[in-house]
């Protein structure tokens, strides 16, 4: 099998297919649009190899169990099974994890969480799969599960796992810890438990190299490297020996940054001397992958009478479920933006995320900054009736700028146009229609058409969300990406193995390439681990830092050309440039295309671009943690039925700081999906655990914003581009899910007159 | 079992397990991978495919079921390789992202303009409300769909 075979993500593309011009800033349509609209794309579900067997994992029925015996006998005597392996299988390192490995490949002594994996099974049909995996016998004891996260914090429960019950505290202590009032505004906001919920279900296929030697990974994921370090420790074998090829990935939005599948695939395969394939259902991928951290932040503001923030204290409870995954990470992200977007001097903040049995928490969009926000917001609500201003002037009086500091004494050095952002979002258009429409079309309101809602009761409400987001990784991680650029008769051909998973990084790499180098054709190369990390497709990080390393790969390759031609004409390099698709002399004459400039001559390049280094905190919460930050504003129109607890998002007016829009189209598909998931947070979406047994892994009760919820979005990009961004561009995929979900509850409350504390908002907190 | 059903306007006999889906035939047995399983129940639309003009969820139909009917797939959609109107919408109005939803999306979105070539949004979101999407916020697909019904009802006679 070659490259081509399953180089599911390698594309080529000209851009003449969307008849629009193909550089930074132009609306360009995605390269893979066409594979992906005729049903030719290959997601990772789709790949299949000859002579491939099915895998199946077996997971635990119960949240905090021990193994007391697995019996596998029974999969054994079933035709058609080729492997049943289990804990004991596991050729190296037992555990894996992001940030700590504390999870295990298979559980051996103890489950920890509901749908933990036991063992797993390979055959020649699913079918065979389901049928081996219930017979395997497994003798739990079941144990009393821990599933209250204060009861984590406070000690009263003994260790759930080796590593104890606190993943990490830290706590941030700045300034006048005296400072009192005189306005004080209080509140303690609840999140529940949001699922990623990408439409293409976790699926892998691996091919076992001869003999056992090596193995091919063809897999959905967010970070090609971090998995294949993690899969080799695992599989005791070098990481030379693991490839890892990006399968078509239908979604991540977090889900997909820790293992799932992967380990367990290559082991069947190895086992077996055969290609393995296998593919989550959505119940398993419900159990399979991380979630966002349920959380409960408490916070107490202290105010001037003029509104002026002087003293946040703040108390943050992360659940992290059973491993500990990004917790550590996530923490600190809700925690360092207890402020919001706001001026503050002084703060007293402490935070936990800790280990409980319910369900692994992770990565999600917004990264612990959306608990934050849905808290921060709700308390300048709340100033803002205490000081007697409006929702807006509350926040222009404390809107932060460039140059001020964070309660970690970070200076915020990025563009930061809070106070417009502001001004832009409430100077879009409110909704033209009144409650009901002037059509009546009983389709607008609350419920739809099939429910009871009486137009003359709904109430409608508008309210405001404002956020802060850190971009790229933090607490002094050197985070980089690589990118290797060829350049041969007039054609470009780039090399990374930044994942692509929706969001369009693929589309801006020609832009880049043909603004940068002046060639027509861009080839992408195959997304596989023959290259540098790229690091991970998550943080809003991958247009800044693989844009920026492809954007430095063009650059020298770019100087490379013009000593070329500096050369063969006797002119200096300096005073070549690009002009279209041409190299132009800018002091003479001399026009000729690149794509003769190159003819039969290879410059190849590569470029490692790295961010400003940044901190660790110290003990107090105090250091530069982060690399820089972007900042959005929306507001929430809402119609509430209050008889029947239903709500009706009318529309979210949004401006969000951007940078540059390097492809406008990319950027308002990002923010009107990014809305979209924060609207479902805030009024429908949540994974139920009960004594850590999940209730609703399915689509049937796991409710997920449909066309008829989505409200119409009105957007305004505001572009000042970023001195520190490559290109000048900003990351925007996180920004539109922080502040969302804290407008629509704030439009909610406005139009109630009621407190809304917890998000997803029920009906009976509408109703009772 | 054999089934007897014609799928983007070719005949086929295929043998079959009476417990397969339409989907698992279309996607195992005869390679058309194009149509995708998102839920398995009705829920995410993306195995809608046509049948005999109807939008229909390919994971609730038993492929016994289709006996002797005509099946249209995202494969179908563009004989010869081509785009037609809605799939060269959505790649240039921006509907398409990670692309799961998207073969779903146009097949419901196809059987729609078939009947009501000139739908409101409001019927447009209506008859894609069974099409789940994670990645757009929808807003691009209402695009979408709406220019071509809109170029449709500009069309002379349209
Ligand atoms: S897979 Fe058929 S509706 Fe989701
Ligand atoms: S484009 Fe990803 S689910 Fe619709």
């Amino acid at each position: 099998m070659t490259d081509t075979d399953l180089g599911t993500a390698a594309a080529t593309f000209d851009g003449t297919h969307s008849g629009l011009a193909g550089r930074l800033g132009d609306s360009v349509a995605r390269p893979d649009g066409v594979p992906k609209a005729q049903g030719s794309y290959q997601f990772s579900g789709d790949l299949t190899a000859d002579g491939f067997l099915w895998g199946a994992t077996l997971r635990s029925p119960h949240p905090y169990a021990r193994i007391v015996r697995i019996d596998v006998s029974g999969a054994w005597k079933i035709d058609g099974v080729a492997a049943v392996i289990t804990a004991e299988d596991v050729p190296g390192k037992a555990t894996y994890g992001l940030i700590s490995q504390d999870q295990p490949v298979f559980a051996s002594d103890i489950v920890r969480f509901h749908g933990e994996p036991v063992a797993a099974v390979a055959a020649d049909h699913p079918e065979t799969c389901r049928r081996a995996l219930a017979a395997i016998v497994v003798e739990y004891e079941v144990l009393t599960p821990l599933t209250d996260p204060e009861q984590a914090v406070d000690g009263s429960f003994p260790p759930i796992h080796p590593d104890g019950n606190i993943v990490r505290h830290q706590r941030i202590i700045r300034g006048d810890q005296s400072i009192e009032g005189p306005i004080i505004v209080e509140g303690t906001y609840e999140m529940g438990r949001q699922d990623q919920a990408f439409l293409g279900l976790e699926a892998a296929l691996a091919i076992p190299a001869p003999g056992g030697a090596g193995v091919e990974l063809y897999v959905a994921t967010q970070w090609l490297h971090e998995d294949r370090k993690q899969i080799a420790a695992c599989l005791g074998m070098p990481e030379d020996n693991v490839r890892l090829v990006l399968g078509g990935v239908g979604g991540a939005f977090g889900a997909r940054e820790d293992i799932s599948l992967q380990v367990h695939t290559c082991m069947l395969a190895l086992r077996t001397g055969r290609p393995v394939k296998i593919q989550y259902d959505r119940a398993e991928s419900f159990h399979g992958h991380v979630h966002r951290h349920p959380c409960t932040v408490w916070m107490r503001h202290h105010a001037g009478t003029d509104g002026r923030i002087r003293r946040i204290e703040a108390r943050f409870l992360f659940d992290g479920g059973a491993y500990a995954s990004t917790s550590s990470a996530v923490l600190i992200n809700g925690i360092t933006h207890t402020q919001g977007p706001y001026q503050c001097e002084n703060a007293t903040v402490h935070g936990w995320a800790v280990r409980t049995n319910n369900l692994p928490s992770g990565a999600m969009r917004g990264f612990g900054v959306v608990q934050a926000a849905f808290a921060h917001e709700g308390q300048m609500d709340k100033l803002a009736a205490a000081v007697g201003v409006d929702p807006v002037e509350i926040r222009l009086r404390n809107a932060m700028q460039r140059g001020d500091r964070l309660i970690t004494g970070q200076v915020v050095d990025n563009v930061a146009p809070v106070a417009r952002l502001i001004r832009e979002t409430a100077a879009l258009p409110l909704p033209t229609q009144p409650v009901g429409g002037t059509d009546h079309d009983p389709m607008r309101l609350p419920g739809g058409a099939g429910r009871t809602a009486d137009e003359r009761h709904i109430v409608r409400g508008i309210g405001w969300g404002v956020g802060i987001k850190n971009l790229m990784y933090s607490e002094a991680f050197d985070d980089f990406s690589t990118a290797r650029v060829r350049l041969a008769d007039g054609v470009a051909s780039v090399k990374f193995a930044t994942v692509e998973v929706g969001q369009g990084f693929i589309t801006i790499v020609g832009q880049i390439a043909r603004t940068v180098l002046g060639v027509g054709e861009v080839v992408l190369e195959t997304i596989d681990t023959q290259i540098g990390s790229a690091g991970s497709t998550s943080a809003s990080r991958q247009t800044w830092m693989s844009g920026g390393a492809v954007d430095g790969a063009c650059r020298l390759v770019r100087e490379r050309l013009f000593e070329l031609v500096a050369a063969k004409y006797q002119l200096a390099a300096v005073q070549l440039e690009i002009d279209g698709t041409d190299v132009v002399d800018t002091l003479g004459t001399l026009r000729i295309p690149v794509a003769e400039a190159t003819a039969g001559i290879l410059i190849e390049e590569t470029f490692e671009h790295h961010h400003v280094p940044t901190e660790d905190l110290d003990e107090d919460g105090q250091g530069n943690c982060h690399t820089a930050f972007a900042f959005v504003a929306h507001r929430a129109v809402v119609d509430v039925d209050p008889e029947l607890g239903l709500v009706k998002v009318v529309q979210i007016a949004t401006a969000q700081d951007v940078g540059r829009a390097l492809n406008p189209l990319s950027v308002v598909g990002q923010i009107e999906g990014g809305i979209a998931q924060g609207v479902g947070l805030a009024v429908m979406e949540e994974l139920l655990q009960v004594n850590g047994i999940v209730k609703n892994a399915t689509f049937t009760d796991y409710l997920l914003p449909t066309f008829l919820d989505m409200p119409d979005v009105v957007i305004s990009l505001v572009e000042e581009p970023d001195p520190h961004a490559p290109m000048g561009a900003k990351g925007v995929g996180e920004p539109p899910t922080v502040s969302s979900t804290p407008a629509v509850v704030a439009a909610i409350r406005d139009a109630l007159g009621k407190d809304l504390h917890r998000v997803p908002v029920r009906p009976s907190d509408i109703c009772f | 079992m054999n089934l007897h059903l014609t799928v983007n306007g070719i005949a086929h006999e295929v043998a079959i397990d009476p417990t397969e889906r339409l989907l698992d035939v279309l996607r195992d047995r005869l390679g058309l991978t194009g149509t995708k399983e998102g839920c398995a129940e009705g829920e995410c639309g993306a195995c809608t495919v046509i049948v005999d003009g109807l939008a229909l969820n390919s994971c609730l139909m038993l492929a016994a079921q289709a006996e002797g009917r005509s099946v249209t797939t995202i494969e179908g959609l563009s004989a010869g390789g081509g785009l037609d109107e809605l799939q060269s919408e959505f790649i240039e109005r921006g509907a398409v992202q990670c692309g799961f939803c998207t073969p779903g999306m146009l097949m419901s979105a196809t059987a729609l303009l078939r009947t009501h070539p000139e739908p409101t949004s409001t019927d447009v979101r209506a008859a894609l409300a069974g099409n789940l999407c994670r990645c757009t916020g929808y807003s691009a697909i209402l695009d979408a769909v709406t220019s071509v019904a809109v170029r449709a009802a500009e069309q002379p006679g349209g």
